[in-house]
């Protein structure tokens, strides 16, 4: 049962944050509540007021220049995302993981700020935009900052986000050149969360990877970089004892739980193969790349 | 608590109702609307049981508060009948027999109706991702599959006109 709460209905991301700022200490934010309606309903959260951003306008977009790269506002949907010509064609990766990410009724309702914000490990979207190197756009009554969105995650589920700040926006910037990327989860009914996920995105010089990004989800106690796995591709050609080494390292570095779908050993066993195999797949969509 | 006025439109009627807003979309409807068609049962976004269109989407009931769709247009299982005529869909979960429980069915059924609305000519690969978030736990699926193809196939077009 919901314990109640008083509900407010800001349309403007002013009076979301002046809001915001009068109720920090005894408020909530929903957008599209895809996760946090559950917790509410467990009673795991409970709140004084709720603070509903789904008719914020001003946060639902999608738009792109070559210098800037990529913004989406925070209450954009799921299916937006997974449905923007713009994204398939220059972030593909990112339109592929929507299509994945739970069923078409979440990802009508659901929110890209809202799953970003929910800070549950497991959820897709985080792994991907590491690697596409994504910064994020927090505000509050006094002002705005960006941070990279590894430095977002602080916990299990807990976010840099201070009580009186609202995501804004998700910030990507163009691929280098010659860059390509790839992303998967490993779960035994297609709309799950992933058992665990790996995202890779490698850029090449020549034949030789000059550089690597690669982000596990579902792997530790928050979304995370494999870094050292990174920088062993750093200035290497693609060799399959190369992609061996890059595997074990992942599972070496990454802090799995043991849990009802898997236990932590077998967490490591599929972080080594996802990766083995999702660096190989950016790896080949760098070749083709321009 | 203070009671908030929503004002939404269910199957082509327009209500206003006073509701506590932490009610969600499903209590709504069911409770003060009394359109029970729409089944409620996992509580937890899984089993897409409660599932209506809102503005043309296919969502999950249970998991939307019901002040969200303050002033939007929601249809149930109950609108898709006009004037004494089936839905086709419903035509052709008739005709495969693509329930046996039917507990599943008013949920599946505006799943499949969305999916056909988007995209009318969908494949069977879509057809899938269609109903993905739907469980049913009697047909494996595949009748309701076929129900979707006759639909698709523009089976019952005339009877419609």
């Amino acid at each position: 049962m919901i314990k109640d709460f008083n509900y407010l209905r800001p349309t403007k991301v002013k009076e979301a944050l002046d809001l915001l700022s009068a109720h920090k200490d005894d408020c909530k934010v929903i957008c599209g509540g895809q996760s946090l309606l559950i917790l509410m309903r467990q009673g795991l959260v409970t709140t004084d007021y709720l603070i509903d951003i789904k008719r914020v306008a001003e946060l639902n977009y999608v738009n792109w220049d070559a210098k800037a790269g990529l913004t989406i506002g925070a209450t954009t949907t799921h299916r937006t995302i997974e449905k923007s010509s713009l994204i398939q064609e220059k972030y593909r990766v990112l339109s592929d993981m929507e299509t994945k990410l739970a069923s078409i009724q979440v990802r009508n309702w659901g929110t890209i700020g809202g799953n970003v914000c929910h800070g549950d490990a497991a959820g897709d979207p985080a792994p991907v935009l590491m690697t596409l190197g994504a910064t994020l756009k927090l505000g509050n009554a006094a002002g705005t900052r960006v941070m990279p969105i590894e430095e977002f995650y602080t916990d299990l589920f807990e976010t840099a986000l201070k009580e009186d700040e609202l995501l804004l926006e998700i910030q990507i910037p163009t691929p280098a050149p010659r860059t390509g990327s790839a992303y998967e989860k490993f779960n035994l009914l297609s709309s799950d969360q992933g058992i665990i996920a790996v995202a890779a995105s490698i850029t090449l010089n020549g034949k030789t990877c000059k550089s690597a990004r690669i982000a596990l989800g579902n792997a530790a106690p928050t979304a995370m970089r494999a870094k050292r796995a990174e920088e062993m591709l750093a200035g290497q050609k693609l060799a399959d004892d190369l992609l061996e080494k890059v595997g074990q390292a992942a599972a070496e570095d990454c802090e799995p739980i043991a849990d009802i779908h898997a236990s932590a050993d077998y967490r490591r066993h599929l972080v080594s193969v996802f990766t083995k195999r999702m660096v190989k797949k950016a790896w080949q969509q760098a070749e083709k790349a321009a | 608590m203070k009671k908030e006025l929503l004002r939404l439109t269910v199957n082509d009627v327009e209500y206003e109702v006073y509701i506590n807003p932490k009610r969600l979309l499903v209590e709504v409807i069911r409770d003060e609307l009394g359109f029970t068609g729409t089944k409620r049962a996992c509580d937890t976004v899984s089993c897409g049981c409660c599932t209506v269109i809102i503005e043309g989407m296919a969502v999950k009931s249970c998991s939307v508060l019901a002040m969200q769709v303050d002033g939007l247009r929601v249809k149930t299982v109950e609108g898709l009948e006009v004037n004494g005529k089936l839905d086709p869909i419903q035509k052709g979960f008739l005709d495969e027999g693509a329930f046996q429980c039917g507990f599943c069915t008013s949920g599946m059924l505006m799943s499949a109706r969305a999916l056909l609305d988007e995209n009318p000519n969908p494949t069977k690969e879509e057809m899938k991702d269609g109903i993905e978030g739907n469980l049913c736990r009697c047909t494996g699926y595949n009748s309701i599959i076929r129900a979707m193809t006759r639909v698709a196939n523009g089976q019952y077009k005339e009877e419609q006109a």
